[in-house]
């Protein structure tokens, strides 16, 4: 086991995070590392290669910032709401930079991170057939199926170098409790080379032991292991607070010039050392409202002779 | 008689499409709330599932995106991404899909990736999400939008999600497991498929719609049906449904 993966978000950052990484925020719509994604923005990092299936706001705030020299997707829109306004930007009219897009499905992406998790060399999936996308992305490309002769697409795996995975409690070395809404957690994790988990608490290993199927990522995948409640506003974490529908709503506002939305990133994100500062600036009213109702599962027997 | 909303008419046309006991893949807005009405009405065994990988959720508010927190409490079942494309899909268990987009053509094909070519287009427009692994592979597909010329074009801008592509012949080629598209509901009337050519046809006009006013408003010559039916008007019993669902009228 190796020891002192506890560390702050700063270091994590800064330790695994380089300039042309290509890096995946991992979490469908729920626990989406909002705080792992400031402070990347904070320690200036360039040219990154944004995988996301759903860039959502976090990447759209990565872009306007000027992290971002490509962004690897599935769905590039603000869901319920309607457009990500930086990305368009961005890949429309080159503010502040130009960025290429890869594009896939949700199967495409969910397929690659899988093929990259497992080490396939790549993955049949029963899509793609009859769109436009494949003849735009060399990637998706078909094979012949070696048992019916049927031609089938096929997508490569993906293996990002840094993924932050948000997750509800792990222990000090990273074994991960997750529930609610899974997405593409364990499969970022295990494609990853280096996977920074950040948590709404650290536990100990007691606690995670007597619970194992709820262990989503085990310690052995983890290279840093940071604290950090509220890492995820606006986006939620389920039994902690809630999705900020209200917020997802207003960045459409937020972000209909670019000089706006830099007015809200320098309030937001640059102009705060860290995510405990992010949390003090939000109104007690604000977080009152996004507290869930509780609703407890029942406890499971896990014993044996 | 009650009266209601175009949007309204369209979720309880929508609504009366899903069967008891089949499983639905639900979208946000107007498919949620079909959904969420066919099991209060006569599909109380409506299996809701989303493609954020919840399954038999039973949200008690309307939800503003497929992932969330609401669609988790209750659930039968919370699954990865990959798995809910992988087993739920692919593996064939998903009756009905619910599609949008920003432009549907005579097929049935749908675009929500681009207005104008791909590489300079006129407007980038989110992109496939799940809807093309979801045309591909459900049973049905269901198509609610608002009658607009400019919804409804003759060939799409760019194919995301396969309907029949350029009839069923060239779509069986293509060997799909999914069923393929089933009906487009809108505020005019409701269009299905011709069995043979996989053509969009008028079957039905909602109340006081003429079929000119349909053909109006679709940019090529209509197909319709050898007997066009006139959609029953909503309920009382199904606005109040629908409106316990959603008060606050979204």
């Amino acid at each position: 086991m190796e020891a002192g993966k506890l560390t702050t978000m700063k270091e994590a950052v800064s330790r695994f995070v380089k300039d042309g990484d290509t890096v995946y925020l991992a979490g469908f719509t729920h626990m989406i590392p909002f705080a792992a994604g400031h402070e990347i923005m904070r320690q200036k990092r360039k040219d990154l290669t944004l995988a996301r299936a759903t860039p959502d706001i976090v990447y759209d705030q990565m872009i306007a910032a000027g992290c971002c020299k490509k962004v690897v997707f599935s769905y590039a829109g603000n869901p319920g709401v309607g457009s990500l306004r930086c990305f368009r930007r961005a890949f429309e009219k080159g503010l502040p930079n130009r960025i290429e897009i890869e594009e896939y499905s949700h199967f495409g992406m969910s397929g690659r991170l899988f093929a990259g998790a497992t080490n396939m060399p790549f993955l049949p999936i029963r899509t793609n057939t009859g769109s436009d996308l494949p003849p735009q992305n060399p990637n998706i490309r078909t094979v012949k199926d070696p048992y019916t002769g049927d031609e089938i697409s096929v997508v490569p795996p993906l293996k990002p170098d840094v993924a932050v995975v948000h997750v509800q409690r792990c222990d000090a070395n990273g074994n991960s409790h997750v529930w609610g809404i899974i997405g593409e957690q364990k499969d970022t994790a295990f494609a990853s080379k280096k996977v920074i988990v950040t948590a709404e608490e650290i536990v100990d290993e007691s606690l995670i032991r007597s619970d194992p199927n709820r262990t989503l990522i085990p310690d052995f995948v983890v290279h840093a292991v940071v604290h950090e409640p509220w890492a995820c506003h606006p986006s939620y974490v389920q039994g902690y607070y809630d999705r900020d529908n209200d917020f997802y709503m207003e960045w459409d506002e937020i972000t209909k010039e670019h000089e706006s939305t830099m007015r809200w990133m320098d309030e937001w994100v640059f102009g705060v050392e860290d995510r405990q500062q992010y949390v003090k600036k939000m109104t007690t009213e604000k977080i009152l409202k996004l507290l869930p109702k509780a609703a407890y599962s029942s406890p499971v027997n896990y014993g044996s002779v | 008689m009650v009266d209601y909303s175009s949007s309204e008419l369209m979720v309880v046309v929508a609504a009366r499409e899903l069967k008891d006991y089949e499983s639905v893949l639900v979208g946000v807005g107007i498919p949620n709330l079909a959904a969420n009405l066919a099991k209060k009405l006569q599909a109380p065994h409506l299996n809701m599932v989303y493609e954020s990988g919840a399954v038999g959720s039973n949200p008690t508010r309307m939800p503003l995106s497929i992932g969330d927190p609401c669609l988790v409490t209750g659930a039968k079942s919370i699954c990865s991404m990959y798995e809910q494309f992988a087993y739920y899909l692919q593996g064939g268990r998903i009756d009905v899909g619910f599609l949008g987009g920003a432009q549907i053509d005579k097929y049935g094909n749908i675009n929500s990736t681009v207005i104008g070519g791909y590489k300079a287009p006129k407007v980038r427009l989110p992109g496939s999400g799940g809807a093309c692994d979801i045309a591909s592979n459900v049973k049905k597909i269901i198509v609610i939008t608002p009658h607009e010329k400019r919804r409804f074009v003759e060939k799409v801008d760019f194919l995301t999600s396969p309907g029949f592509i350029e009839g069923k012949d060239k779509w069986r080629l293509l060997k799909l497991q999914g069923g393929g598209p089933y009906a487009v509901i809108t505020n005019l009337g409701t269009l299905k498929f011709d069995d043979a050519t996989g053509e969009m046809t008028v079957v039905s006009l909602h109340p006081g719609v003429t079929m000119e006013k349909v053909q109006e408003n679709t940019p090529w010559k209509l197909k319709v049906a050898d007997k066009l039916e006139q959609t029953q008007a909503p309920s009382e019993r199904e606005i109040m449904a629908l409106r316990a669902l959603d008060p606050d009228r979204t």
